[in-house]
């Protein structure tokens, strides 16, 4: 399958690439890591005029902590989580989910922040992000703005991303002590996209109760989905059976998958509750200190 | 539309091109390079057949373009071998029987390669989670998991 013709453009940094975006507008696309990009491109399904081929600006791949926060830049590839011991230690929920993405060849070429502007609701990353109150840095011609992951997923592969900005940047508040998340995605196989899956970050008080929970789904809905009420229920109270029952009413009730040929609605449904019990329940036992 | 001048080292040896922007990676090895051990498969980034190094990490040349190659260093199975002796990984294939058409085998080594220098000493189960990008339709995958054991065990032991 041939792509159709467009102009390849590799500027060294971030105030070049913006200038290229705001010269050709919607004619253009980012390229990082391609692995959305030019299959959609050979598929004919994405035909941009010109690409702007990011993988040169230099600088843009560090995962650190700074100021209780941790920054992935641009170009961290998926494989760069998989091998981070500061991702293994502090975000066991963000491994989970990188070990899971594609396939290891896929994945030295895959971004997270790609993966995040994609704006499929498919990509597992989203989700995780979501339970995990992220933040996205956009820089563009107006400069840079700041914008919560709740608000940046607007509508099926539609982000807030205006078509002069690049996604820059991926900040995550460090989880205080005594939290635990866990990743849990059921697929037809391996390296596929989900059935469905989902997303928890759970802190415990000194009591054991819950203080916190985040929770994303996966494939659920035609945007990623934070379950909120789920979110709000679980303040306070202590992680049961019962409790972690009624979360997953919650978070199926906020779901509103379709019947495609990976699975019936109802199937991802039943399924959204299941992983949610299982996947809160593995975020507590991470957060007293298990694996 | 751009044609670009580009410049890749493809098995330690500089290679030079005149390409088309939207020229993927897996045709100018194959037609413009006529290194044709790089096989395509299923052109949509699910078999792995077009995996090759690319600065040292395996990645399928089917979804990316031969201009982000510029200045880059490619291994592709014509490389492993060094003054005619085959590389382990390509021995373990022959010793334990990895393959039986071949189709996938060139990819399945330079994906197994890229394995082992992550993990020289990887158990089965990583072996099978580090090929799984790439599809075998003619051997159930265990000779091939022995093929990458046995290599493994003949690169601690100096055989490379
Ligand atoms: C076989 C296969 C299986 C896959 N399985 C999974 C899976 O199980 N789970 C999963 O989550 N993903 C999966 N993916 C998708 C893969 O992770 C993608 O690569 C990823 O979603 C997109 O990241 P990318 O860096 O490749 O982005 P690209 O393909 O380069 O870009 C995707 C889109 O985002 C835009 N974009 C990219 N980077 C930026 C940026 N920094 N700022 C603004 N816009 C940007 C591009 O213009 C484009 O529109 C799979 C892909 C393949 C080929
Ligand atoms: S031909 Fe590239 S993955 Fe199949
Ligand atoms: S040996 Fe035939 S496809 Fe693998």
């Amino acid at each position: 399958m041939i792509p159709g013709s467009f102009e390849y453009h590799t500027p060294s940094s971030i105030s070049d690439a913006v200038a290229l975006l705001q010269q050709y507008g919607e004619e253009a696309k980012i390229l990082s890591g391609g692995h959305s990009l030019v299959p959609m491109m050979k598929l004919r399904i994405a035909e941009p005029e010109h690409i702007v081929d990011i993988n040169g600006i230099a600088g843009l791949d560090y995962i650190k902590e700074e100021g209780g926060v941790l920054k992935i830049g641009a170009l961290v590839r998926e494989s760069d989580l998989e091998h981070s011991d500061l991702i293994a230690s502090k975000f066991p929920i963000i491994a989970d989910a990188a070990k899971l993405i594609a396939d290891p060849l896929v994945r030295n070429r895959a971004t997270v922040a790609g993966n995040l502007a994609h704006g499929d609701p498919a990509n597992d990353h989203p989700a995780v992000m979501l339970a995990l109150g992220a933040e996205v840095v956009l820089t563009g011609g107006s400069g840079e703005r700041v914008v919560p992951i709740s608000e940046f997923f607007v509508d099926l592969l539609e982000t807030a991303l205006k078509p002069d900005e690049i996604l820059t940047e991926v900040r995550i508040p460090m989880p205080p002590a005594n939290s635990g998340g866990a990743y849990f995605k059921i697929e037809r196989r391996v390296g596929d996209f989900a059935i469905i899956a989902v997303a928890a970050q759970v802190t415990l008080d000194a009591s054991g109760n819950c203080a916190s929970a985040g929770i994303g789904l996966t494939n659920s809905g035609p945007t990623p989905i934070k379950v909120t009420a789920a979110e709000a229920y679980l303040a306070g109270k202590a992680l049961d059976d019962a409790t972690l029952s009624e979360a997953g009413n919650l978070a199926e009730a906020a779901s509103d998958p379709t019947s495609d040929t990976r699975a019936p609605a109802e199937y991802k449904k039943a399924m959204v509750k299941q992983m949610t019990i299982r996947a809160l329940r593995r975020a507590a036992e991470r957060a007293k200190g298990g694996n | 539309m751009s044609t670009h001048a580009i410049t890749v080292t493809l098995n330690g040896e500089e290679r030079t091109g005149e390409v088309e922007a939207r020229l993927l990676l897996v045709h100018f090895i194959r037609d413009h390079l006529r290194a044709t051990g790089t096989h395509i498969g299923c052109d949509t980034t699910s078999c792995g057949a077009c995996t090759i190094m690319l600065d040292g990490l395996p990645v399928k040349s089917c979804t990316l373009f031969a201009v982000q190659a510029n200045g880059c260093a490619i291994k592709t199975v014509e490389g492993l071998a060094t003054n005619g002796e085959v590389h382990p990984i390509q021995e373990g294939f022959m010793e334990c029987h990895g393959l039986q058409c071949g189709f996938c085998t060139p990819g399945m080594m330079l994906a197994a390669l890229g394995l082992l220098e992550r993990n020289p000493n990887p158990t089965a189960e990583e072996i099978r989670w580090g090929i799984s990008g790439n599809l075998c339709r003619c051997t159930g995958y265990q000779n091939i998991v022995k093929s990458v054991q046995y290599a493994a065990a003949k690169m601690a032991a100096g055989g490379k």
